[in-house]
């Protein structure tokens, strides 16, 4: 039961990371995005965006821009690759933009196991705020680590 | 862009099809997402675990489901947007994302449809499922 380790309501290290064009558009090209407002500045700005939009999963890779940013799992001695991606919830509040210095800031919501201890689960909840404190958006994540013995 | 106005329930999005994923966009978005996971793109890894591949990210196809989402309204009007990824998408997979209006209703004095989204692979397997809350 590694994740009986994790403590409910935890803060775990914020992540800052800024908002970068060339980054945006490697991440459109990537999910082969086709609406031209996503790579192409003068599109967003017709579309009336003042630059490129983060789209709307991209602020999920902010704590990923953590140079570890699976250290809370290691510690809790889980091994990365019996972990599956349950379930995640995007609530947003404003679109983010090139320039914007984005921090997140997550903390384990939930901890609990289902099926005899063969599947645990992690919710980590995110906020996710502008320099400044202004609201970005909300994020949950499920995170389930399953028991090796079992496939996924 | 869709106009509000002929948004209703039982209205469908113009479903979206993805080219088979390959091992190269599976590398290319373990950078791009900064998600490094090696189960996502070190055969060898994958196989010390006891599966026979590598599979995608889910978060490629809630990014493609996302796309889905931005083709048909402006991003600014997405309020929420929820999967449960159901199954993993093995290389060589084929997804569609879809989504249709279930409820329109009012939140707040806004106008709000709430969309159920799917991404379903060619051999019939949906591997997520989710909705979104639109403002109108």
């Amino acid at each position: 039961m590694p994740v009986a380790d994790l403590v409910i309501g935890t803060e775990l290290p914020p992540t800052t990371l800024t908002v970068d064009a060339g980054r945006l558009r490697f991440f459109a090209k990537t999910i082969g995005e086709t609406n031209p407002v996503y790579p192409d500045t003068a599109a967003a700005n017709d579309a009336g965006h003042p630059d490129l939009p983060v789209p709307p999963t991209f602020l999920f890779s902010i704590e990923l821009d953590d140079p570890d940013p699976f250290d809370f799992l290691a510690k809790a001695g889980v091994d990365l690759r019996f972990v599956l991606h349950g379930e995640q919830t995007f609530t947003y509040h404003s679109i983010a933009y090139p320039g914007d210095v984005l921090t997140a800031t997550p903390r384990i919501a939930d901890v609990y196991s289902k099926k005899g201890g063969t599947l645990e689960f992690i919710v980590k909840e995110t906020a996710v705020t502008r320099a400044g404190g202004s609201p970005v958006a909300d994020l949950k994540s499920v995170i389930i680590v399953r028991d090796p013995g079992v496939g996924p | 862009m869709t106009n509000a106005e002929v948004i209703e329930v039982g209205a469908e999005l113009p479903a979206l099809e993805i080219p088979p994923i390959s091992r190269a966009t599976l590398a290319l978005f373990a950078g791009a997402s900064g998600d490094h996971n090696p189960m996502h793109i070190d055969l060898d890894v994958a196989k010390s675990s006891g599966l026979s591949d590598v599979f995608a990210h889910g978060m490629l196809s809630m990014a493609y489901l996302g796309r889905l989402l931005t083709n048909w309204v402006p991003q600014h009007t997405i309020r929420h947007y929820r999967v449960r990824f159901a199954s993993i998408t093995p290389v060589h997979g084929k997804p569609t994302a879809t989504g249709k209006v279930v409820t329109i209703n009012e939140v707040d004095g806004e106008r709000r449809a709430i969309l159920e989204l799917a991404v379903t692979l060619a051999d019939g397997t949906i591997t997520l499922t989710g909705d979104a809350v639109v403002a109108l």
